[in-house]
């Protein structure tokens, strides 16, 4: 008997195929991740703005607008010969289907954000290791939340006429909490502060996190249906 | 009764509405400049608070009220409640533009600045965002049933998603006046003030009201012109 995870990890196994024939998504939102760092890095006083200031910020608007440029494609490749048509004709449910788009985000996502981070360090110059675990969790959390919200939005604006400009700005919005939230916890974990400074910040990503994984999840059956 | 009749009579029930709400916005500028005293430490500049303050009320229910039709369109499918929701939204987003320009005229004197990153003035931004969010989205989309559709779901995400951004600004720093009238003790403002601040909480609804009952009637008319131009190519 197939496993329940089945449906959802042919679908994540499928637009990772896609996406490893082309790499064309991926080396593009990893060079836009080190130009954005690297921009960001000179848009700066640098004799008022230390390293450590900037760094936390810079950090999570390149993952943020990298981010984007994936979960604009997560959608888009459905909607070529109509393909989305055929994922809906196979036994996987809505919410299976969600899961399984969720889950080859997430990779993507998380495989932009591992190859950046080393760069980050490397361009900012920051001591990331002093609390590397909690700031991967961290990383990995706030990358959940914006995948769960973003794949449901990139599912409405792919039927949309400019779904580019679309989805940044039904997006961003939604990306306010958690963004804001992962800057904090960042700042304090790279000046290498007690977690519990700002365990206020880590219970607001994790609430996030866990209310609108859970809205999108529900809410995605309605933007399935035909 | 027709669709059209009962728009044309929904539209005409929305004119007098409106009508005796801006009538009552008359009242209530006369009674904040003429028949109310100016405060101590604010001066002048806070009798934009009568017109602000109602303003931002009016925004924040037509904001609950799509939120909740939103929720309500998508268990029941009902294409009124959908109607409904877009109307309210796009009266929101006329509410909102007068909250945000009142503000930062009233903050420029009693702050000091225009502009400040509080909760409460951030929280009203994005509202006001999402209501264009909302709205471009529909604009985006022909089919009438997934328009319904996906900015319902839209409505229901923006509402869940206006206490996060509060909470966030607000741990952030906080700026704002305390809250004068929705707090445990009396309400720290002296009675004639309160008096039109109320009444002007009472004319802005009503004039929310007569603009949603307004916008409805053109949407359902929108709406008819619609399908006769789908009729009128099949």
């Amino acid at each position: 008997m197939a496993s329940p995870l089945s449906p959802i990890l042919a679908i994540a196994a499928k637009d990772l195929l896609v996406e490893r024939r082309t790499k064309t998504a991926f080396f593009s939102s990893l060079v836009f991740a080190l130009l954005v760092l690297t921009i960001l890095y000179f848009a700066r006083d640098k004799t008022a703005v230390g390293d450590l200031d900037l760094a936390p910020g810079a950090l999570w608007v390149t993952f943020t607008f990298a981010g984007m440029l994936g979960l604009n494609r997560a959608f888009a490749l459905e909607m070529g010969n109509r393909a989305i048509d055929g994922v809906r004709l196979t036994p996987a449910s809505a919410t299976e289907i969600f899961l399984g788009k969720v889950l080859g985000s997430l990779i993507f996502v998380g495989l932009v954000e591992l190859t950046a981070v080393p760069v980050f360090v490397l361009f900012y110059d920051v001591p990331i290791w002093r609390q590397l675990p909690l700031l991967l969790l961290v990383i990995a959390l706030a990358t959940v939340g914006f995948v769960s919200v973003g794949t449901l939005f990139s599912a409405m604006v792919v039927r949309t006429r400019f779904s580019e400009v679309m989805l940044p700005v039904l997006l961003l919005p939604f990306l306010f909490p958690p963004v804001v939230a992962a800057v904090q916890l960042t700042r304090s974990l790279l000046a290498n502060r007690p977690l519990s400074e700002v365990s206020g910040w880590l219970s607001l990503l994790a609430g996030f996190v866990i209310v609108f994984s859970t809205f999108s999840l529900f809410l995605f059956e309605a933007i399935l249906e035909e | 009764m027709t669709r059209r009749e009962s728009a044309l009579r929904i539209a005409r029930r929305g004119a007098v509405v409106t009508g005796v709400a801006l009538l009552g916005l008359v009242g209530i500028y006369i009674r904040a400049l003429m028949f109310t005293p100016i405060e101590r430490f604010q001066g002048p500049a806070q009798k934009i608070f009568y017109v602000h303050a109602p303003m931002a009320w009016a925004a924040l229910l037509a904001f609950l009220v799509t939120g909740v039709l939103s929720l309500l369109y998508l268990i029941m499918r009902d294409r009124k409640l959908d109607l409904i929701a877009s109307s309210s939204a796009e009266v929101g987003v006329a509410f909102s533009l007068v909250m945000l320009t009142t503000g930062p005229l009233w903050g420029k004197p009693v702050w000091g600045t225009w502009w400040s990153w509080d909760a409460r003035l951030t929280s009203t931004l994005f509202i006001f965002l999402l209501f264009v969010g909302y709205l471009v989205l529909r604009g985006a989309l022909h089919d009438p049933e997934v328009r319904a559709r996906f900015s319902a779901v839209m409505g229901v995400m923006a509402l869940a998603l206006v206490p996060f951004i509060h909470v966030t600004v607000y741990w952030f720093r906080t700026l704002h006046p305390e809250p004068v009238l929705m707090k445990p003790e009396r309400p720290g403002l002296p009675g004639v003030m309160l008096v039109t601040l109320l009444s002007s909480v009472a004319v802005c609804t009503v004039l929310y009201i007569g603009f949603l009952l307004l916008r409805y009637a053109l949407t359902v008319l929108q709406d008819l012109k619609e399908e006769e131009m789908v009729d009128g190519v099949s």
